[in-house]
């Protein structure tokens, strides 16, 4: 036995998950100056309605507070936190010593990500790193924890004990490869994984049963992506312009019948708890994950009306 | 080939300053097939100067000239009158020969006229596309003849990010253009080639040391130095 009793990291979350609770996920973006309150504010919103909250990192390639310092922020708030990692800003001396500075700042959950492109961001001139993919980034973390092992091969007298994460896009093509992907994280070391946001539930089904036909789904805990709509606007932007979501027209329709506003919102968390409902039924879904973007209120409501509070607590 | 892009006019002019006799010399390999640095830009080059210095009232002597290969001293050495003769030489030629002129003639002041961009191929006449990174330790070999280091925007080395959509990057060109996914790509070839449990192997971080990220780089054959 371990420090962490038997858990990889001993996570929260960790625990929801092994306990075969279903796990609840937030995400927080941080500010984009030096404001702790923002984080502080939006980690008293969400407190007790997830197990862990996302604390993203320089999401859309635009420069925030970094997730390592607001991840620290949201746990002094008594929200555990999901550090996101991108390969785009860091080689693999400074993803290896950011995490061993998180660990010892009391991070316990990561999640490993490739980054969207500096093109979309706010620095487009910067040079992207890339130095490794989100694969090589997982599985240097599990060395780390599990090997004692840096990723030159050097040992360390004391791993960070990390419950690992992975991203993974139902809806990106080619789909075929799409499981067979998640299968490549897990076999890299992911315990986790968080999808995009859903809004085309057919097609994650037709993910999901290839996932169990790999028997993915007994390897990985799999959190099914949920973004609430707040009107028809977001929603078409989201459907023409952003890459690698995939949102129908008939989800588009609901919302357009709606008035804007207060209407509008309601609409939106109704289709988030439908969503909730339906992903809680398939199985191999171990949990949601929502990304309340700008609209972490929403999320109190939502995860109540879903039928999801009070959140499990386990020793 | 190495591809290059001539740069706007008013740069030049910038880095020509007040010198009275300028030189501009082509390179008549990679960048005459591209369409930029050759003998024949090279002259319409000097003539943009030599128009521009006469609107503007200055008094400049402008000279062309091209080597075979800007890149190889012995070509430089046709060149070295002309090159003597002048108070400025505005290469033409790719990053490579624009040095080797400048290390031949120093000190001759050696100025760029063009921006070297990539490593690429014509896909069609007048255009080109990025296909080699120079990285020192080639992957093609399984990635199905298409180079993930420089044709993936994020040179992923386990297949295509969640951004793929329809065969398409989520990167576009500055122009807005689409850009081919190339793990997309490759996905597609290997499953032609029925080796598509290529794309399972979780393959390991790429040894960028290889690359320039390993300092300047030298490449010696023993076997085929003189004795």
């Amino acid at each position: 036995m371990t420090a962490t009793n038997g858990y990889k990291a001993g996570s929260n979350l960790e625990k929801v998950l092994s306990a075969g609770k279903f796990a609840v996920t937030g995400e927080c973006g941080p500010p984009k100056s030096a404001d702790v309150s923002v984080i502080e504010e939006k980690a008293k919103i969400l407190k007790g309605y997830v197990d862990a909250v996302n604390i993203t990192d320089n999401q859309t390639a635009v420069v925030r507070v970094c997730s390592m310092a607001s991840g620290v922020t949201a746990q002094q708030n008594g929200l555990e936190a999901i550090m996101q990692m991108t390969c785009r800003d860091r080689n693999r001396l400074a993803m290896q010593a950011d995490i061993l500075g998180a660990y010892t700042l009391g991070i316990r959950n990561i999640l490993c990500l490739t980054g969207d492109h500096m093109s979309f961001g706010n620095h487009t001139e910067a040079k992207g790193v890339h130095d490794m993919d989100s694969l090589n980034l997982i599985k240097m973390y599990k060395d780390m924890r599990d090997e004692k092992k840096f990723q030159c091969g050097e040992e360390m007298p004391v791993e960070p004990r990390l419950f690992i994460g992975c991203a993974e896009n139902p809806f990106a093509d080619p789909f075929e490869f799409r499981a067979l992907r998640l299968q490549k994280k897990i076999e890299a070391g992911a315990d986790f994984v968080q999808t995009q946001c859903i809004f085309n539930v057919p097609k994650f089904k037709k993910w999901m049963e290839e996932v169990r036909s790999l028997g993915l789904h007994k390897e990985i805990k799999i959190l099914a992506g949920i973004t609430p709509l707040k009107g028809v606007g977001g929603a078409r932007y989201m459907q023409n312009f952003v890459p690698g979501i995939d949102v129908p027209q008939d989800i588009v329709d609901r919302m357009a019948a709606c008035e804007k506003g207060a209407p509008s919102q309601a609409e939106g968390k109704k289709i988030a708890v439908e969503m909730i409902k339906e992903f809680a039924e398939i199985e191999g879904v171990a949990g949601v994950h929502i990304m309340a973007i700008e609209w972490e209120v929403a999320v109190p409501e939502i995860v109540e009306t879903a039928g999801l509070m009070p959140r499990p607590a386990v020793a | 080939m190495i591809t290059a892009e001539r740069k706007p006019l008013d740069e030049i002019v910038g880095l020509v300053g007040d010198k009275k006799k300028v030189l501009v010399a082509g390179c008549d390999t990679c960048v005459a097939i591209c369409l930029t640095g050759g003998e024949k830009e090279a002259e319409i080059l000097a003539s943009e100067l030599r128009i521009l210095a006469e609107k503007d009232g200055r008094e400049v002597e402008v000279e062309h000239t091209a080597a075979i290969r800007q890149c190889e001293w012995e070509y430089l050495d046709m060149i070295a009158e002309k090159v003597a003769a002048a108070d400025v030489v505005v290469s033409m030629a790719c990053g490579i020969g624009i040095q080797s002129m400048a290390e031949k003639f120093e000190p001759k002041v050696i100025v760029p006229g063009a921006n070297t961009n990539m490593l690429g191929m014509p896909q069609e006449h007048a255009v080109w596309l990025e296909r080699c990174g120079a990285c020192g330790e080639c992957v093609i070999g399984e990635t199905a003849g298409i180079c993930p280091v420089v044709r993936c925007s994020k040179s992923l080395m386990n297949g295509p990010c969640g951004g793929s959509h329809d065969g398409k990057c989520e990167v576009t060109t500055p122009e807005k253009e689409d850009i081919d996914c190339a793990w997309h790509l490759i996905w597609e070839r290997l499953k032609a080639q029925g080796r598509e449990e290529l794309m399972y192997v979780n393959r390991p971080p790429k040894n960028w040391s290889k690359s320039s990220s390993g300092g300047p780089r030298k490449m010696v054959r023993e076997e085929a130095k003189p004795v």
